[in-house]
């Protein structure tokens, strides 16, 4: 567990963040959003003392962590930056064995670790591994830079706007990842972005930090239907907003049990608006549902939550 | 054929058409008289005359179809050329040199030397067509080295100038270089980690260029001037410290070298991208970790081309150090000037041109070296 307590980080005349007390449970992802300049980065560098604060304190695991010598609680922690910032003068498999060298691993448990994250990656670890990071394209690089973060199996994942400089597809296809991995190494996440659909997308809970401030947290549902502030509803959009709401609830919850109905049946996983778009592919007002058992109807959509 | 090669061609024919071959005096004091190049050849024996062809027949062969087959057949005709005309002139001398008294010289004329620059042009150009240039050296000084091995241009009078000086031409040789090499030592002590601070905070760099840059700016006689004075009065506390000699001379030159180096240091840190610089620290990289690792290694490539200006500029400057009595190269040289000896003064220019040559060759190869060992990255 993190815990921020009454934390504020003051330059010279100026206050990035100011006075913000929040938790991370263990397993969550905590996305924090803002505006370029809002200090949500800088949130994020205090987890691992990449930055300190000016007042109050930070606790992993109930440590605070002013007390542990900044490499020891960065080589327990993954980091992600934006575009990478892979060694360009390492290999692939340099680059992902940087932390556990750092730890002094043997040689034979580093091979073996760097191959289990290519394959985590889906990178093709035969023409991949000794490649340099400039003959990779900017995905790649960005998962070589999720498996180094990963390396030495940190139980908490820092991400300062992992996936801004890639195209539309490429990021799609990394918040898919990001998502699996999360199931299924249940580590917790801090994930830095500006872009809402992302957040919506990705979060256990929201922080919205604006100059500075903490000024909502909650569960992506909350953040849309209860928006605390003008700045919030901003935030998250006037258009689109019922698209997104669909987007953030699963079908499983509004399943109607005992129904039955022809077709082939959705996952009970899969979100409302994922099923509007099923409904409109097949032509259909209700479909069959498994696990759980059941069917959902139009109707069920627009139900309020 | 490119463009540039056909004036080369012009001038090749102009030096040897209208420009003295040789020049013959009776002694190394007076100018000489010139001698054309038809008599020059007319005194030689024929076979040199006819590797002198060969030699132009193939230089011109990569001049129509640069294949890599005709480009070392011409760079091989440079080489037969130059070894060929320098030959003729020793041939020339050596007939001139019978029945004149033992102080008669006979000195490559302005022809001879625009001859044999013209074709060095051709060469290099040829050369870096080539993927293995550096390998052209081979043919294009193998041929003269042949016959400089074998006596065969002893006549010349830059070669007798060089068998009565000898011993003290290998002494001045080996000063230079300790000179180059005992002021590139210390400059990279102070000018790497001088580097490093600039790059860190604003208040070096505002220090720092503003001075190395004015150094820069005084002119190099100036300089080992200006050092003379407090050098002797420190020279009168320190013993072995004087005004003159080699240390004044090592002093200016580290004064000099700072700036490629600083410049190149922080250049080279500049180039590290900050999201990677930012990775390391936050892999858990200590400070000491993430400049050696990361930060130094990738400025490596950058220093070192900065380390070629600087080798280079320090074998030019070692020269002038001559004049305070650092000993080097520059003493044969100024020896050369001050007693009009024209042959004397090429005798020590030419190993300097040969060991900038060599300097800049060696971290050319040392920077290529560097970034593929970076994995082509920088």
């Amino acid at each position: 567990m993190i815990a921020l307590d009454h934390v504020s980080r003051r330059y010279e005349g100026f206050s990035a963040l100011e006075d913000v007390t929040l938790t991370v449970a263990d397993g969550e992802i905590l996305v924090l959003i803002g505006t370029s300049g809002s200090g949500k980065s800088t949130l994020l560098q205090l987890i691992n003392r990449l930055q300190d604060p000016s007042s109050g304190t930070v606790r992993v695991d109930g440590e605070d962590i002013a007390g542990i010598a900044p490499e020891q609680l960065r080589r327990r922690m993954g980091y992600v930056i934006q575009g990478g910032g892979l060694f360009p003068h390492w290999t692939v498999a340099r680059n992902i064995a940087t932390v556990p060298r750092l730890l002094g691993w043997d040689r034979a448990r580093i091979d073996a670790r760097v191959d289990e994250l290519l394959d985590l990656l889906r990178l093709d670890a035969a023409r991949l591994r000794n490649a340099y990071p400039h003959m990779l394209s900017g995905g790649q690089q960005q998962r070589v830079g999720v498996a180094r973060a990963l390396a030495a199996g940190p139980s908490i994942l820092l991400m300062d706007e992992p996936f801004g400089a890639l195209d539309p597809v490429t990021r799609a296809e990394l918040q898919a990842e990001i998502r699996r991995i999360h199931t299924e190494t249940g580590c917790t996440i801090v994930f830095v972005t500006h872009d809402m659909d992302e957040a919506l997308g990705l979060a256990t809970r929201i922080a919205v930090i604006d100059r500075g401030r903490l000024i909502q947290l909650g569960t992506p549902l909350e953040l849309l239907t209860h928006p605390a502030t003008d700045q919030v509803a901003r935030f998250i959009g006037t258009t689109d907003r019922g698209l997104k709401l669909l987007a953030v609830q699963r079908v499983g919850d509004r399943v109607r049990p005992g129904e039955t109905t022809p077709g082939d049946p959705v996952g009970g996983d899969l979100s409302l608006s994922g099923a509007l778009s099923e409904m409109v592919t097949r032509a259909q007002d209700r479909l069959p549902v498994s696990d759980p058992a059941g069917v959902i109807h139009l109707a069920d959509l627009i139900r309020p939550a | 054929m490119r463009r540039v090669q056909l004036p080369l061609l012009v001038i090749v024919a102009v030096a040897l058409g209208l420009l003295p071959f040789l020049r013959h005096a009776r002694n190394r004091l007076l100018s000489g008289q010139p001698i054309d190049t038809y008599i020059a050849f007319g005194l030689a024996s024929p076979v040199w005359t006819l590797g002198l062809g060969l030699g132009l027949a193939l230089l011109i062969m990569p001049l129509f179809r640069p294949t890599t087959l005709a480009c070392w057949a011409g760079l091989f005709g440079v080489g037969l050329a130059l070894a060929a005309a320098a030959a003729i002139g020793a041939d020339a001398a050596a007939h001139l040199a019978a029945g004149a008294s033992p102080a008669a010289r006979t000195s490559l004329g302005s022809g001879a030397w625009l001859f044999a620059g013209m074709l060095l042009l051709l060469a290099s150009d040829t050369a870096r067509r080539l993927r293995f240039g550096l390998a052209a050296l081979v043919p294009v000084f193998g041929p003269l080295a042949l016959l400089l091995a074998l006596g065969t241009l002893a006549p010349l009078s830059l070669l007798r100038e060089y068998a009565a000086q000898h011993d003290a031409f290998h002494v001045a040789l080996f000063q230079h270089i300790a000179l180059v090499l005992g002021a590139l030592g210390p400059a990279l002590l102070i000018g790497v980690p001088l580097g490093v601070m600039a790059q860190r905070w604003a208040s070096v760099r505002r220090v720092a260029f503003p001075a190395l840059n004015l150094i820069q700016t005084i002119p190099s006689i100036a300089l080992f001037g200006l050092l003379i004075g407090p050098l002797s009065w420190l020279g009168t506390m320190v013993p072995g410290v004087s005004g003159i000699g080699a240390v004044p001379a090592i002093l200016a030159l580290v004064l000099y070298s700072l700036l490629p180096i600083v410049r190149n240091t922080v250049e080279g840190l500049d180039g590290v991208p900050r999201a990677t610089r930012i990775a390391a620290r936050a892999m858990g990289m200590s400070p000491a970790q993430t400049f050696f690792q990361v930060d130094a290694t990738l400025a490596l490539p950058v220093l070192l081309s900065g380390l070629r200006v600087t080798a280079v500029q320090a074998v030019g400057l070692a020269a002038v150090s001559a004049l305070i009595g650092a000993g080097g190269l520059g003493a044969i040289i100024f020896q050369g000037l001050f007693a009009n000896a024209l042959d004397l003064v090429i005798l020590g220019a030419l190993p300097v041109i040969a060991l900038a040559v060599a300097a800049d060759l060696v971290f050319r190869l040392l920077t290529v070296w560097s970034r593929a060992a970076l994995g082509g990255a920088a």
